[in-house]
């Protein structure tokens, strides 16, 4: 019991003389935890990221209605007691729509990021591991889908594999992984020649133990930094995808969606397809302010 | 008198509060060379910048007198402070490398100095910018003054930089570390530059190291700082007879070939120092 | 110029043809997959067997994917991308027809850009942590966070139907369409040119919402480079050394400061105004603005598979371009890089 309340004691965790590594640790992690929590934009962004994650998982229960359930007397009615944020052009509740156009705003990013990062780390990793050619190869590819804006390659890419949310994910995927290649490789080429490294080549350890085991682990804060500021961009060009048809489809309650299909009513019923506007705006901000206050904790170079 | 300091103090916001870098140091200065003396961190640098009043924008100054030639340091406004700065009190900085502007010719970063503090045309600036640079017995001045700072050694960019500081004809100067970037053949032809250019023009000079032998040479007393405080001061000639510890110990870890040792002593350090 | 910076130079424009190869790869064999069948698109849903097996020979898709691509090769190299389903016109006719009034919206977005951005973000460098840095901050913020597809519906709204200050979607009023015959295809200039100004303040007055939308969109960028590049340059010694010169603050700032960043800020400035296409694509479709996005768009909803391969293409290569210049531009201008 003592020796708990010694270690949650704020003198432990911002001791000038750390006792031990673990100790040490946990020093600089409460110390960039206060300033992040000093940081109140970045507190505001964490904040409303919990509330959305918590929002959509709870959306059955938070929501009252059933989103797809159509009313077509009480169409494209304003914001009321029943109908918190109003209904759409097929009489659906736009606040439950909303709840539920988070899960798939939010799956979506998720699914990006588990495609991305371990494709970004791993060509980023090999190329800067084994130099020369592979490098030069791996880079060159690179390249080439930099060398699209990331919305026009991922509309022709979801053209070639037709409209839906399947697609829409896996053209963000393929267009969104080489930063992460690139960032992966100049973190490598820092440590690729160091002595530890060489250490470990010595003891016999092949190839790919080296590169899993001791540099993708040392990537892994500047990939977690750069995944929060690039939740935002994939938002955006989810629900772009959604409000240009060639992401979700109808029925489905995305946000881009949403406005594409109501966004003839934008004159007369304005709050149709302006509130789910505002939740993309909403989540993708808080998405910014949240990565932009790890990264002055976490890594204060990269801008 | 041209510098007076007493009881400076310079403090830093830290997570626990308020650290002093300076505190309790008292100065005066004439026509004469002072040396200032101390290890790495010990508050050399900003005492000497605080007569500029070049501290760095978070760091917290006072003190019960800061004064350049009878104007107020601490209540003059910025315009004061511009025409003091550069104009009658030159600093001259570590590494050449990264005190000369990388995206300006050295030509013009001199030219600059001149034109802000005597006025006249850029064309004046410039032939006084490769007049200066022959005073600092650079034997190639037009090349020199079109070259960008990358383009020259440490010892060229050193050079440039006093010329730089000279433009205005200050009646101060002050050489944070001049040569500790500089190869070691390099230094004393600097050193001697200084020397030499500080005598002829008459003016002041404040020079800092960590190189007690070095400072005694080439100035008249030496102030000793440790921890942010001054604890010795002395004319340059009677260095043995220093009394404090500190001092004490910086002269007896230096090898000499009059007295060998087997082995060179290893500073113990007191705490009661700091108090 | 040294050798050395001569041949990185040459190393940095070797490389062009390399990429542009791999662009045109890709976008070969995103047509491939496509599931619409090229020969149908030309032949219609109910031509007979024969004719169907002939426009398939014609095509060249009997032979194996490597000769398909050699052949695709061959036409692109004679500035052949097909024809579109949708306007039955020549892709590349097309494309020259509807490019440049996407330049015209991409140039006026990214000068106002710059114009707000860059002092902007000079000014809260120089204040950081200040009040002001903090409204910057969350209005650049802000800015990149907001779909511009939304912020033009909204706009719209607002000062269009709203408020009656802003005329509505399009490039100019119908009643003036036609009046200017095009000569360089940016409505704008080609009025000034003809001297029509009555159409020329119609086409401005069309140009201001869509272009402060797009402009706000890599404005956010602008700022945000432009204050991280120079909380670094002002943490310089140099910048000590020229307040040790006694120089002005508005001197240090500009002629000290920023002097050092400026050339890192051109190559910032290139990838914004590339990256404009991505949102020109969505504020020309929002607008109705006839411009290469909306051509996108258009032919992506028809199915125009030559349509959406040339105009990915050529957006591919613009910024593959702007790309290029801003690494250019770097090892060019920097001293340092010498
Ligand atoms: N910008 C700063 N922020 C916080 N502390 C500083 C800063 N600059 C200097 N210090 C503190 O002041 C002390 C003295 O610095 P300085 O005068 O540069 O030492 P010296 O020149 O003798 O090596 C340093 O040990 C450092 O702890
Ligand atoms: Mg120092």
């Amino acid at each position: 019991m003592t020796a708990l309340s010694t270690y949650l004691s704020r003198d432990w965790l911002l001791s000038e003389t750390p006792s031990s590594r673990t100790h040490a640790a946990w020093v600089r992690r409460y110390r960039g935890w206060l300033q992040f929590r000093g940081n109140g934009l970045a507190m505001v962004g964490l904040i409303t990221v919990i509330v959305m994650i918590v929002a959509s998982l709870a959306a059955p229960l938070l929501a009252f209605q059933d989103p797809s359930a159509q009313d077509l007397a009480g169409r494209l009615a304003p914001p009321s007691a029943a109908h918190w944020f109003g209904t759409d052009e097929l009489g659906r509740d736009i606040y439950a729509r909303i709840l539920y156009g988070g899960r798939v705003t939010l799956g979506m990013v998720v699914a990006v990021v588990l495609l991305v990062a371990p494709i970004g780390l791993a060509v980023g990793c090999i190329a800067g591991y084994f130099g020369g050619i592979v490098d030069r190869a791996l880079m060159r590819l690179t390249d080439v889908f930099l060398a699209f804006p990331r919305l026009v390659l991922a509309l022709a890419f979801v053209a070639a594999l037709k409209p839906g949310i399947t697609s829409a994910v896996i053209a963000i995927a393929l267009t969104a992984w080489p930063p992460y290649a690139r960032l992966a490789r100049a973190e490598t080429l820092t440590v690729r020649n160091t002595d530890y490294i060489a250490a470990v080549r010595m003891t016999g350890a092949r190839s790919g133990r080296i590169i899993l085991r001791h540099i993708v682990p040392l990537c892994v804060s500047s990939v977690i930094v750069r995944v929060t500021l690039d939740m935002s961009g994939i938002i955006l060009t989810a629900a772009a995808l959604g409000f240009l048809g060639m992401g979700a489809q109808p029925p489905l309650p995305e946000w881009g969606t949403m406005i594409a299909s109501s966004r003839a009513y934008i004159l007369e019923q304005w709050w149709v397809p302006t509130i789910p506007g505002i939740a993309i705006f909403i989540a993708s901000l808080a998405f910014n302010l949240l990565g932009d206050g790890m990264r002055d904790v976490l890594d204060p170079r990269q801008r | 008198m041209l510098v007076e300091i007493r009881n400076l103090r310079v403090q830093f916001p830290t997570a626990t509060g308020l650290s002093d870098a300076v505190r309790d140091v008292s100065l005066t200065l004439g026509q004469e060379k002072l040396g200032i003396v101390g290890e790495s961190g010990s508050g050399k640098s900003l005492t000497a910048r605080s007569i500029m009043r070049l501290l760095p924008g978070n760091a917290r100054i006072s003190a019960d007198r800061l004064a350049f030639d009878g104007i107020d340091l601490l209540r003059a406004d910025e315009a004061t402070l511009r025409k003091i700065r550069g104009g009658r009190a030159g600093l001259i900085m570590q590494d050449p490398k990264y005190s000369l502007n990388p995206v300006m010719t050295a030509g013009a970063q001199i030219a600059e100095a001149w034109r802000v503090h005597r006025g006249g045309s850029r064309k004046a600036a410039g032939q006084a910018a490769l007049d200066l640079l022959t005073q600092v017995q650079i034997r190639d001045p037009e090349r020199v003054a079109r070259a960008y700072p990358h383009e020259l050694s440490g010892g060229m960019g050193q050079r440039v930089m006093i010329a730089m500081m000279l433009a205005p004809d200050p009646e101060l100067l002050i050489a944070d570390e001049p040569t500790s970037a500089l190869d070691a053949t390099v230094q004393a032809e600097i050193l001697r530059l200084i020397e030499d250019l500080v005598s002829r023009r008459g003016m002041g000079l404040i020079l800092i190291s960590h190189d007690l032998p070095l400072v005694s040479h080439f100035c008249d007393r030496v102030a000793v700082m440790y921890a942010g405080r001054i604890v010795e001061e002395l004319a340059a000639n009677e260095l043995t007879r220093a009394k404090h510890p500190y001092t004490r110990g910086l002269l007896d870890c230096l090898p000499s070939l009059t007295h060998p040792q087997a082995r060179l002593k290893v500073m113990q350090r007191d705490p009661s120092w700091l108090t | 110029m040294t050798a050395s910076r001569v041949r990185q130079t040459l190393a940095s424009v070797a490389s062009v043809p390399l990429t542009l190869f791999g662009l045109i790869l890709v976008t070969f064999l995103i047509g491939r997959a496509m599931p619409i069948d090229p020969v149908i698109a030309i032949a219609g849903d109910h031509a007979p067997p024969d004719v169907i097996a002939r426009v398939r020979t014609e095509l060249g898709l009997d032979k194996p994917l490597p000769v398909q691509f050699a052949i695709y090769m061959g036409q692109l190299l004679h500035g052949n991308l097909g024809n579109s389903v949708m306007t039955s016109h020549p892709v590349t006719e097309d494309i020259a027809r509807f490019f440049p009034a996407t330049l015209e919206l991409a140039t006026v977005a990214i000068i106002i850009a710059i114009l707000i951005g860059v002092p902007l973000g000079v000014v809260a460098a120089w204040r950081q942590g200040s009040r002001f840095d903090h409204v910057v901050r969350v209005v650049s913020l802000a800015g990149q966070s907001v779909p511009v597809f939304v912020l033009g519906l909204v706009c719209l709204l607002v000062f269009y139907a709203k408020l009656g200050i802003a005329p509505g979607t399009g490039q100019i009023d119908v009643a003036y369409e036609g009046m200017v015959p095009p000569i360089t295809g940016m409505l704008v200039l080609d009025a000034a040119l003809e001297g029509d100004w009555d159409s020329f303040w119609n086409a401005g007055s069309h140009l201001v919402l869509p272009s402060l939308v797009l402009a706000y969109f890599s404005m956010a960028y602008i700022t945000r480079m432009t204050r991280a590049f120079m909380i670094e340059s002002l943490a310089g010694e140099y910048i000590v050394t020229a307040r040790a010169k006694g120089l002005s603050a508005t001197r240090i700032l500009w002629r000290h400061a920023f002097g050092n960043i400026a050339v890192r800020l051109v190559t910032v400035l290139a990838l914004a105004y590339a990256g404009l296409l991505e949102g020109a694509v969505i504020t020309e479709t929002v607008f109705s603005w006839p411009g290469i996005g909306l051509y996108l768009t258009g032919s992506l909803l028809n199915a125009d598979m030559n349509a959406v391969l040339g105009a990915t293409l050529v957006i591919g290569l613009v910024y593959l371009v702007l790309n290029l210049l801003a690494d250019l531009a770097y090892r060019l201008l920097d001293p340092r890089v010498r």
